[in-house]
C-alpha cells in the first residue's frame, strides 16, 4: 500500500514537471495553468515542401491543432481520406488549422497531387 | 534540303520508324510531313525559305499547354509574357491554324482574374477557335464550376466533349477530378461509358485524336504522371488505324508510340520541370535566364488526308 501511494506521488509529482516543462515549451497559444491545459491548447507545426509533408506521420495528443504551411513554390491542399477535414488550395506561404480533438489515425493527402499523402495519429 | 526517310516496315505506306526518328528530333525545331505516304523532314531555318504551299496538308492545329496564368515565382516571373510569345510564334507560322487546343493549367489558382488575363491574352491569336481540357489548377476549390462555366459549354460531365475536323473525330478528356489519395490521374466510370459510346459508331479508318491534361500512359507514376484508368479508355481506340493522344501538365515534350497510337506531351508557356527522376520532386525548375525561352514552347500538328499518322512538331520560344 504504502509504496503504491509513493509510486503514485512519484507519478503525479513527474507528470507535474512535465507540464511545466510542455507549458513553457509551448507555442504562442498554450496556456500554462495546468499540465492537463497546456497539452490542450498545443500548436504543431506541419511543414509543405518538395511536394511531401514534413513530418509524414504526426502523433500528437487529443485536443492539439496542427497548422500546416507550405513552403513550396506550387499550391497543395491538404484533403483527409475520410471527409474529416479540407483546404482550400494554398499558395506559397499559405496556412491551414486544425484541432484533433478524437483520437484515432486521420490519413490525408492532396487532392492537386495525389500522390502526396501522410497521416496523423491521435492519441 | 530536306531528308527523305524511307522505310515501309508493315508494308501498309506508314512510315513508322521514320516517324519515330523525326519524333526523336522534335525538340530541336523539326517539321516532319507525311507527303505521299513518306515522311520527309526539314530543320524549321529551311522551312522559312521553302515554298509554303509545298508544307500544306489538309488539316494544321496548334496545341499549348500549362499557362498557369497566376504563376510568379523564380522559374518564371512572367508567365502572361511568355504566353504571349507562344502566340506571337504560332501567329508567324506559314498558314494559320485552323484552331488551338488548351491541354490544361490554363490558371494557378484557379482566380477569376487569372482566367480573365488568359481570355484576354488568347484573344490575340489569330485562328478560329480554341478548344479546352482542365488541369487540375483550374479546378481547385470549387469542382471546377468556374472552369466550365467560362469553357465548358456543350460538354458533358466534368467538362468532356468530342468534335469532328475535316473529318477527323477530336475527343477532350477530363483526367484531373475526383483524384484519390495516392491515385494518378483518374477518368471515372461515367466519362469511361460516355467515351464508348462516342466512338461506337466511328469507321475504324477515321483518325482519332484524344486531348487531356495528365498523360494517359505511364510517364511517371512515381510523380502522379499517368492517369489510373487510361487502359479502358484506349481500349475503346484499339480498332482504330490512327490514335494521336496529345497530353500536356509535364511541362516537357515526351512520346512514345503503341501500336497505332501515339502519345505526346507538350511543353509549358509558363515554366519547365525536371525530367522524371532528375529532382527531388516535378516542381518548377529554375534555369539560368538565357535557358528558360528554350524549354517553353508550343506543339504544331499537320494532317494529311489518307496518311495514317499525324506529324507533330514542337518548338520553343526560343529564337
Amino acid at each position: 500500500m504504502k509504496t503504491a501511494i509513493s509510486k503514485l506521488i512519484l507519478a503525479a509529482a513527474m507528470l507535474g514537471t512535465l507540464g511545466w516543462i510542455s507549458a513553457s515549451n509551448a507555442g504562442s497559444g498554450a496556456s500554462a495553468a495546468t499540465a492537463q491545459g497546456a497539452a490542450k491548447s498545443q500548436e504543431v507545426v506541419v511543414k509543405i515542401d518538395n511536394f511531401s509533408y514534413m513530418p509524414h506521420d504526426i502523433t500528437v495528443t487529443a485536443g492539439t491543432t496542427i497548422i500546416w504551411v507550405n513552403n513550396d513554390d506550387i499550391p497543395h491542399t491538404v484533403v483527409s481520406t475520410n471527409d474529416v477535414f479540407k483546404s482550400k488550395a494554398l499558395d506559397t506561404d499559405d496556412k491551414f488549422s486544425f484541432k484533433f480533438d478524437k483520437p484515432g489515425t486521420y490519413e490525408y493527402f492532396c487532392s492537386i497531387h495525389p500522390k502526396m499523402t501522410a497521416k496523423v495519429i491521435v492519441q | 534540303m530536306g531528308k527523305i526517310i524511307t522505310e515501309n516496315l508493315n508494308n501498309d505506306g506508314v512510315d513508322r520508324r521514320g516517324f519515330l526518328k523525326c519524333m526523336a528530333w522534335a525538340g530541336t525545331g523539326t517539321l516532319c510531313l507525311l507527303q505521299g505516304g513518306v515522311l520527309k523532314s526539314f530543320a524549321l531555318s529551311e522551312v522559312a525559305n521553302m515554298d509554303q504551299s509545298k508544307l500544306k496538308g489538309d488539316l494544321t492545329f496548334v496545341q499549348i499547354s500549362d499557362s498557369h496564368i497566376g504563376f510568379d515565382k523564380a522559374a518564371n516571373p512572367d508567365v502572361t509574357a511568355t504566353l504571349r510569345e507562344a502566340i506571337a510564334k504560332i501567329n508567324g507560322l506559314g498558314q494559320p491554324p485552323a484552331f488551338v487546343l488548351h491541354t490544361g493549367d490554363l490558371s494557378h489558382l484557379s482566380k477569376a482574374s487569372e482566367f480573365d488575363t488568359l481570355d484576354q491574352t488568347l484573344k490575340s491569336i489569330h485562328t478560329e477557335k480554341i478548344f479546352y481540357v482542365p488541369g487540375e489548377h483550374d479546378v481547385l476549390n470549387d469542382n471546377g464550376e468556374q472552369y466550365r462555366e467560362r469553357y465548358g459549354k456543350g460538354s458533358f460531365g466534368d467538362g468532356w466533349y468530342s468534335f469532328d475536323q475535316k473529318g477527323v473525330h477530336f475527343i477532350g478528356l477530363v483526367n484531373v477530378m475526383n483524384l484519390k489519395a495516392g491515385g494518378l490521374g483518374s477518368l471515372g466510370k461515367e466519362q469511361l461509358e460516355w467515351l464508348e459510346q462516342d466512338v461506337k459508331s466511328l469507321k475504324s479508318s477515321t483518325p482519332i485524336v484524344v486531348f487531356a491534361h495528365i498523360p494517359l500512359w505511364s510517364v511517371y507514376p512515381e510523380w502522379g504522371w499517368g492517369t489510373d484508368d487510361s487502359a479502358q479508355a484506349l481500349s475503346y481506340l484499339k480498332r482504330f488505324g490512327t490514335v494521336s493522344v496529345l497530353n500536356g501538365h509535364i511541362h516537357q515534350v515526351m512520346q512514345k508510340v503503341e501500336g497505332n497510337v501515339t502519345f505526346h506531351t507538350a511543353m509549358s508557356t509558363a515554366f519547365p520541370q525536371p525530367r522524371p527522376g532528375t529532382a527531388p520532386s516535378p516542381g518548377p525548375m529554375k534555369v539560368p535566364a538565357d535557358k528558360l525561352r528554350g524549354l517553353l514552347g508550343l506543339t504544331n500538328v499537320n494532317f494529311v488526308r489518307g496518311k495514317h499518322t499525324l506529324a507533330v512538331v514542337d518548338s520553343t520560344l526560343q529564337g
